[in-house]
């Protein structure tokens, strides 16, 4: 090591540890990556619909993936068993049985669409096609009541629903409310 | 310091912490003095590349895993809490909550991307994280829904580990967040950060940017070793005090973003329905709690005497600035020496010497963090919060100590 390396070691060592307030240097080794690479991974839908894929789908066609796709597991138009129950339990969440679905509880119908392509089918992740996810998402939609058999989902139409417990949560963060 | 009556007066009393020792094993009468023991007449074992526990602790590992049904890697396994003594869980024995399964990832191959509301989105190798200057700190990690089952009306038949042993504290060491954000340049609107895994569920999280830029760390090495895979090899996201599963594993993505992106995880999941049936969102940190580990449910007191009362106490929100113990189910409390060093966010082990007459009795630990809070008693908390949640269960743990000795479960 050159005397002039060295002498750049120590600076940086007192800087370091004088500037406490600072974030130490770092060796800026981030590579820079292309709109293109990025579209591939980033797979998060927002409540507003941003990130949501071009595609279309119905219940009706819906009906016949969740039947192939889904109901193994979460039974026969989602009434669950052996996993997560995915339809009904509207107006439980006060009684001493809840019964958390996607109508009941879930706040964003963006979020099964997400959910749905980015972890299932449980054993084939990322396998549906974008048009499955939205019919797949209108089918659970559909059987909650919250849109019509013919209604589609789209990039457009899905953000858009309201769903039946969007006004039931309270923000913990950045404050946590008082006990009510 | 309080007076000596007042520990006899409830049947505590405090002796110098050297005064205890293990009960001498007796029933192998071949060892019994002046017999000398085998293994000092011939060498042991040799050296081993990675060593493993004593073969007669066999028994000591995680327990009631639980998978949802059909799969193997979408559940728990639980930290045997009552087996363990002390501020750091062996990695080995650290809890696990999966998503999707533990997967099978290269280093080679694996990459970080950051990107979204950045002036230069770019992407990291694993070999470029491990140059970044590094810190170490010691942390617990709690699952949001450790204890969870004492939300229901009965008290569980469940071992201490079983029943909150979703806890564990490890030294976790890496570069913080902040250093790789401010490469990134994060715009000014960017108010969270999506973090993702490359787990089979993808499972991602919404973080706030001031979480973020405040003391978040992107762990590398877990008790001095490389992160155990279940521990999210080979680069986790890791953010002191908050619920478990915001520390992402094996992070691949960050995005971020002006709002929460509102995932499956943050809204239907780990969100706290009360008994009016509204629920709280982003309830983050995980407060103040502690339970006694040693007497507990399963374990057995043989005969009247001395016994050391341990167990462990944690908050979310700060360090632990004391600990009480009662043996009258809360009718007097009195004050339990903490293990040094006391850390921020950190397990603290606490011990007591408490002398058993043998009558029934009710042992409580109350743990009070550098913030005020104080654990609440399970009425008080069930009458806040109702029995419908499901998360963020951190009321005080009663032991019903029975006239046989036997330890179990009780609501007092």
């Amino acid at each position: 090591m050159s005397t002039r390396e060295l002498a750049c070691l120590v600076v940086g060592i007192a800087v370091v540890g004088c500037a406490t307030a600072t974030v130490a240097e770092t060796p800026n080794l981030g590579q820079t990556v292309s709109p293109a690479q990025i579209a591939g991974w980033d797979i998060s839908i927002q409540p507003d619909g941003a990130g949501l894929p071009p595609g279309r789908g119905t219940a009706a066609t819906g009906a016949a993936v969740y039947a192939q796709k889904c109901q193994a597991c979460h039974g026969v138009k989602g009434a669950g068993q052996p996993n997560d129950r995915l339809v009904g339990g509207q107006g439980t969440l006060a009684s001493k049985a809840p019964v958390r679905t996607i109508g009941s509880y879930w706040p964003y119908a963006t979020t099964v669409f997400d959910y749905v392509r980015r972890a299932m089918p449980y054993a084939q992740p990322q396998s549906l096609s974008d048009d499955e996810v939205y019919a797949v998402t209108a089918y659970l939609l559909h059987q909650n009541g919250i849109i019509g058999e013919t209604d589609e989902m789209n990039a457009q139409t899905l953000p858009r629903i309201t769903m039946p417990n969007r006004d039931n949560f309270i923000l913990a963060y950045p404050t946590k409310p008082k006990a009510r | 310091m309080i007076p000596r009556r007042h520990f006899l007066k409830q049947g505590i009393a405090l002796l110098g912490a050297g005064s205890l020792t293990a009960a001498s094993s007796k029933g192998v009468e071949a060892l019994e003095p002046p017999e000398t023991p085998p293994w000092m007449k011939s060498p042991g074992a040799g050296m081993s590349e990675y060593g493993t526990p004593s073969k007669h602790e066999v028994n000591v590992k995680r327990t009631a895993i639980a998978s949802r049904p059909g799969t193997t890697g979408s559940g728990v396994s639980r930290t045997p809490l009552e087996a363990l003594d002390g501020m750091i869980t062996p990695s080995g024995l650290h809890f696990e909550r999966h998503h999707s399964g533990v997967p099978d990832i290269e280093p080679d191959k694996h990459r970080l991307l950051i990107h979204g509301m950045v002036k230069r989105p770019l992407v990291f190798s694993v070999e470029a994280l491990m140059r970044y200057p590094r810190v170490s700190r010691i942390h617990f990690l709690e699952c949001s829904g450790n204890s969870g089952i004492l939300y229901n009306p009965a008290p569980p038949n469940l071992t201490a580990g079983q029943t909150h042993g979703l806890v564990s504290c490890s030294e976790w060491t890496g570069v913080p967040l902040r250093s790789l954000l401010e490469e990134a340049g994060v715009d000014p609107g960017g108010q969270w950060v999506l973090a993702e895994g490359a787990d089979a569920a993808a499972m991602s999280r919404s973080i706030p940017m001031a979480k973020a830029m405040d003391d978040a760390l992107l762990a590398l090495f877990q008790n001095g070793e490389r992160l155990r895979p279940e521990n999210g090899y080979p680069v986790r996201l890791f953010l002191p005090g908050y619920e478990g599963n915001m520390s992402v594993k094996w992070l691949r993505r960050l995005k971020v973003v002006a709002t929460p992106v509102m995932t499956k995880d943050e809204t239907s999941r780990y969100t706290d329905l009360q008994a009016d049936g509204k629920a709280l969102m982003f309830t983050f940190p995980m407060e103040v709690k502690s339970l006694i580990t040693r007497p507990s449910h399963g374990l057995t007191l043989k005969g009247p005497g001395l016994y050391e009362i341990s167990g462990v106490a944690w908050s979310g929100n700060g360090a632990i600035s004391k600990v009480e113990v009662s043996a009258d189910g809360g009718q007097t409390w009195t004050m339990a020496p903490l293990a040094t060093p006391v850390l921020d966010r950190a397990i603290t082990p606490f011990r007591l010497p408490w002398k058993w007459n043998g009558s029934p009795a009710v042992l409580k630990s109350r743990a009070t963090d550098t913030t005020g809070a104080v654990q609440p008693e399970r009425d008080a908390f069930i009458a806040e919060h109702g029995n419908n949640a499901i998360f963020h269960y951190h009321a005080i743990q009663a032991w019903y100590v029975q006239a046989t000795g036997e330890v179990k479960h009780v609501y007092a």
